[in-house]
């Protein structure tokens, strides 16, 4: 037996972006250590940042295109621990703009804050490793791993700001909460193999098939392991953690997480409901259409007293938890496919919403009160415009590109006939204008009271111009994004 | 050139609009002639609409149809009949009227405010000219945005209650109404097997009644709160009466009928069963007239000029909205009509208001008095505001009103006896305004100094004025225009009226099919 058996080059193809995001993170701690330990001279670690990324989007591409010219659904690898389909590189897509995105907002939101180590970089890199799993996974280990690599990344991550009482705060928070949840899951998983005798998703599917619907032990199984998948995405009642950590945490890491975690919570989510879990449907679809109610109910009505941003998004992200969750209940190709799509635009206004918030930040001025943002439109036009267009987005007005997930989401319920949970949802969107409308009134409407100018960096600005086109582009020319969405979860 | 003609018009606001972000904020004089200008251009670009539009032609002219998101089936498709030519034509007219008439009302933030109105130009123009639901709904929404800064930036004191408000209440009624657009475009999927949002397409749908009727109350809502029609108009007279004078012209004059303009569009053509079901015909013209009476009645009692013209659009608005529910060629026809009257006189009421409010800073009532002595001119062209909006034959609104009656009594006498008090209401407090604010001896002395209106004032009504008396005096060409497409929705939703109408003695056959000769002023 000679050591190609256990690592063929389709195994290497199949994890080599993730193994290229974990070479990266490794060497930026090592030069951190060794080679530049000069605190002042960083711009390196972005550098390393980015030739991480676009080895990532290489391999990923590379991965793409093997798909199409091969024809093949899928790369196997790993003996089919590891499954690489179209779905799973969308999804990869979406974590490389956002951790591209957060590195780049970082860099200048670390030196204000006195924090700047090269730590925090490889730990973005760690989480995205995990997310990759998180993604192509197909084995309940795997997924394990790499659910724990990218929640233990930001454990770290939240409580980055460690001269910082609330930062501190939140990191105890979410560890203990996300510890906890993990158990579940770990139950969940536990149980799922007594039930098949085997980790692999597809013998799981094929052992809970055979028996009947009701059965209990599928039923607890699946309830423990919703329960743990729940809690990632923040959706209620597991959501208690989500506004404390959002608000704690340094806000580029409240932009990653609230993006990229949850996107790879729910690529997770999906692949254990549309996998496995698929056919005892009848007994997680009214859970999950009970819990995407609630998402929307606590998450738009919570929001409206907010008077912080961060806090304000955070339940704002509880309820667009709920809208996707609401796709997953119609569960047909327009559901899913409104998954993705939802996801998309969501990372991209989101990140834009939180980046903004990031260029508020000054010397002494954390800037996420909602009064921080007031007469932003007279200090920086162009800030108040971009952060209009995300607030319009969440909000779900056309043009932007926010209309297009809750399209999606719309026209799936009504395909499946579950026309109260559409009525709901759009109800829902009429509430949450008002408190997205609260930030807008606050920059265009009051006058500025805190003169301090804004500590806005080049990076800052070309991240947030590229959030804001994003938005406005697939907004307006959808096609593309649409086209991808769809080739994505074609099998 | 007739294929691109209406693009052309929908686009000329934005590329006034990009122009405008250049200019520098500071020179606001600069700021204010560009706006002008991109306002002037667009209702002369417009004006080709009318020269070239044939009347005697069915369905839609200056079409233009481009792929948009081929897998959403959403098609760039515009067009017009009759009744978008008209409501576009108003749009464009009004459009440059309100920014005309801001030029020395609004002082800060003077390029905003401009870019503003020029981006909902392009939304109300769009609204009117599109033939695909999708492209409509996203123009519908649109509009919404910049209403919201124009009322909350530089409204009056409780101007971010009313802004909210107006927002909450139009979004919470379109998003129903999409919903409703999504179960037909996925029923459109399952009878023919593809994805579209073409109104002719749509139109081919043979739904149950049971579909038809909660998309027809999903399309009410979003509509009936547009109009806005009686329970749903609690949001307009704070929009109203906080907004800046042209925000509340252009909200009168054009986004109203965009509710109305909803009904005839999508309701009637689309769900001819629904709109035909007795039970929703009768609550309908039952919450018009309702909307005829408490509008007029509450008028009546208001002690706010403009909250006065406010509640006075809800009760006018319940005669378009019984007109359409006539469901025939008088009621639909005169409805259309109506609507353009409204914008034109109200349009002119609340820039009556505009011009004394810049120079008194106060809309009570109370506050007025004598003001004819002062103000001689803006008396008489208060008067004709006055007079067309209470429905004085010879002039524009009497010729609306008196067809919608027609076409109600057809359709039912008792509804028409029971708007009729509306008119008379209509009359009561117009009248009963201009005695107390412009008759008798002046009261307050501060209304002594306050100088008669300028040219530029006088301008902003001349074109007013002179379409109220041509509707008035000579509306053939307007209803000539109004056949054709007022014939197809009623061919559409009573497939049997006009078959039945043919066997009948021959000049009632005349008078039916010729709507023009209702005008009766000539």
């Amino acid at each position: 037996m000679s050591f190609s058996q256990f690592y063929t080059s389709m195994d290497h193809f199949s994890i080599v972006p993730a193994v290229m995001l974990a070479l990266f993170g490794c060497a930026v701690l090592l030069f951190d250590f060794i080679i530049f330990p000069d605190p002042r001279q960083r711009k390196w670690l972005l550098i390393f940042v980015g030739l991480a990324e676009g080895f990532t989007g290489f391999g990923l591409y590379r991965q793409q295109a093997w798909l199409a010219v091969n024809r093949a659904p899928q790369i196997i690898g790993f003996g089919g621990s590891v499954l690489v389909d179209g779905f799973a590189i969308y999804f990869n897509w979406i974590f490389l703009i956002a951790a591209m995105l957060v590195a780049i907002v970082s860099y200048k939101y670390l030196e204000i804050s006195g924090e700047h180590h090269g730590e925090y970089y490889s730990l973005i890199l760690f989480a995205q490793t995990g997310m990759y799993f998180l993604a192509t996974g197909s084995d309940l280990v795997t997924l394990f791993i790499g659910l724990e690599l990218m929640a233990l990344s930001f454990y770290v991550m939240v409580g980055f700001l460690r001269g910082d009482k609330r930062s501190n705060e939140a990191a105890l928070k979410y560890l203990l909460l996300g510890a906890f949840s993990s158990g579940f899951l770990a139950y969940g998983f536990s149980v799922l193999y007594g039930i098949a005798g085997s980790t692999k998703l597809a013998d799981i599917r094929v052992a809970i098939e055979a028996r009947p619907a009701w059965d209990p032990l599928v039923f607890l199984a699946m309830a423990t392991t919703s329960v743990g998948l729940l809690f990632k995405i923040s959706a209620v009642p597991f959501h208690m953690w989500a506004p404390d950590a959002y608000e704690g945490a340094p806000t580029t890491v409240t932009a990653y997480l609230s993006v990229a975690s949850k996107a790879a919570s729910i690529i997770f989510l999906v692949r254990m409901f549309m996998g496995p879990l698929a056919p005892v449907r009848v007994t997680w679809e009214p859970i999950l259409a009970v819990v995407a109610v609630l998402s929307l109910t606590v998450g738009n009505l919570a929001a409206v007293n907010q008077t912080n941003i961060k806090r304000l998004l955070a339940y704002s992200s509880i309820s667009h938890a709920g809208y996707m969750l609401l796709g997953l209940v119609a569960g047909n190709q327009t559901g899913i496919n409104g998954i993705a799509v939802y996801m998309a635009v969501y990372a991209f206004m989101t990140l834009g919403a939180f980046m903004v918030v990031v260029a508020l930040r000054r010397q002494n001025i954390i800037g996420d009160e909602l009064d921080d943002i007031n007469g932003l439109m007279h200090k920086s036009p162009c800030y108040a415009v971009l952060m209009l267009i995300f607030m319009l987005s969440l909000a779900g007005i056309p043009p932007t590109a926010g209309f297009l997930g809750k399209y999606y989401i719309f026209l799936a319920l009504i395909q499946t006939g579950h026309y109260t949970l559409a009525v709901i949802g759009t109800l829902y969107a009429a509430v949450a204008l008002y408190y997205y409308f609260k930030i807008v009134r606050n920059m265009f409407i009051r006058e500025e009271t805190e003169m301090a100018p804004l500590a806005s960096s080049m990076g800052l600005r070309v991240a947030v111009s590229i959030a804001g086109a994003a938005t406005l582009i697939i907004g307006i020319f959808p096609e593309p994004l649409l086209r991808l969405a769809q080739n994505s979860i074609l099998r | 050139m007739d294929q691109h003609l209406l693009s052309i018009v929908l686009f000329t606001p934005l590329a006034g609009l990009l122009v405008l972000l250049f200019l520098p904020s500071k020179s606001t004089g600069l700021i204010r002639i560009w706006a002008n200008v991109a306002g002037l251009t667009g209702f002369l670009i417009s004006l080709p609409l009318v020269m070239r539009f044939r009347a005697e032609l069915p369905g839609y002219q200056f079409e233009e149809k481009v792929s948009w998101i081929p897998s959403l089936g959403v098609n760039y498709h515009v067009g017009m009949d009759g009744i978008s030519l008209l409501l576009v034509m108003l749009s464009t007219l009004m459009g440059f009227l309100a920014i005309l008439c801001s030029w020395s009302a609004i002082q800060d933030r003077v390029k905003e405010y401009y870019a503003m109105f020029l981006l909902l130009q392009v939304g109300m123009i769009g609204v009117f000219i599109s033939l695909d639901f999708f492209l409509f709904y996203v123009f519908w929404e649109l509009v919404l945005v910049p209403m919201y800064f124009i009322i909350g930036v530089w409204g009056g004191p409780r101007k971010l209650y009313a802004a909210i408000k107006f927002f909450l209440y139009t979004l919470a009624g379109s998003v129903l109404m999409l919903l409703g657009i999504l179960t037909l475009y996925f029923a459109h999927f399952q009878q023919f097997g593809f994805y579209t949002f073409e109104i002719s397409e749509l139109m081919r749908l043979n739904l149950p009644l049971a579909t038809q009727q909660w998309v027809f109350w999903a399309f009410f809502i979003g509509f009936a709160i547009k109009v806005p029609m009686f329970p749903f108009h609690t949001w307009l007279p704070d929009a109203h009466v906080e907004a800046p004078t042209a925000g509340s012209v252009i909200l009168a004059a054009v986004l109203l009928k965009m509710g109305t303009y909803g009904f005839l569009r999508f309701s009637l053509p689309l769900l001819p069963t629904a709109s035909m079901d007795r039970t929703i015909v009768q609550i309908l013209a039952a919450l018009s007239i309702i909307g005829i009476l408490y509008g007029a009645l509450v008028s009546l009692m208001q002690q706010d000029w403009k909250k006065l013209i406010a509640y006075s659009s809800v009760s006018h608005l319940g005669f378009c909205t019984l007109g359409i529910f006539a469901m025939n060629p008088n009621g639909i026809a005169g409805s259309v009509l109506q609507q353009v009257n409204h914008g034109i006189s109200t349009g002119m009421l609340f820039l009556v208001i505009g011009v004394i409010y810049e120079r008194r800073h106060t809309r009570e009532i109370a506050e007025y008095g004598g003001l004819a002595h002062v103000m001689p001119k803006f008396a008489i062209i208060f008067a004709f505001a006055m007079l067309s909006s209470a429905g004085l034959p010879l002039l524009n609104g009497f010729v609306g009103e008196f067809t919608i009656m027609q076409g109600a009594f057809e359709a039912n006498w008792i509804w028409a006896a029971c708007a009729v008090p509306g008119v008379i209401l209509g009359a009561a407090y117009l009248l009963w305004l201009y005695q107390r604010t412009m008759l008798g001896q002046v009261t307050n002395g501060k209304n002594l100094v306050i100088p008669d209106m300028n040219l530029r004032e006088i301008a902003v009504f001349v074109p007013l004025i002179a379409a109220s008396i041509w509707i008035g005096v000579y509306p053939k060409p307007f209803f000539d225009i109004l056949r054709q497409p007022v014939n197809q929705i009623v061919q559409r939703v009573r497939p049997e009226y006009f078959a039945a109408r043919a066997q009948a003695p021959p000049p009632e056959a005349a008078v039916e099919h010729a709507p023009a000769h209702t005008g009766g002023a000539e």
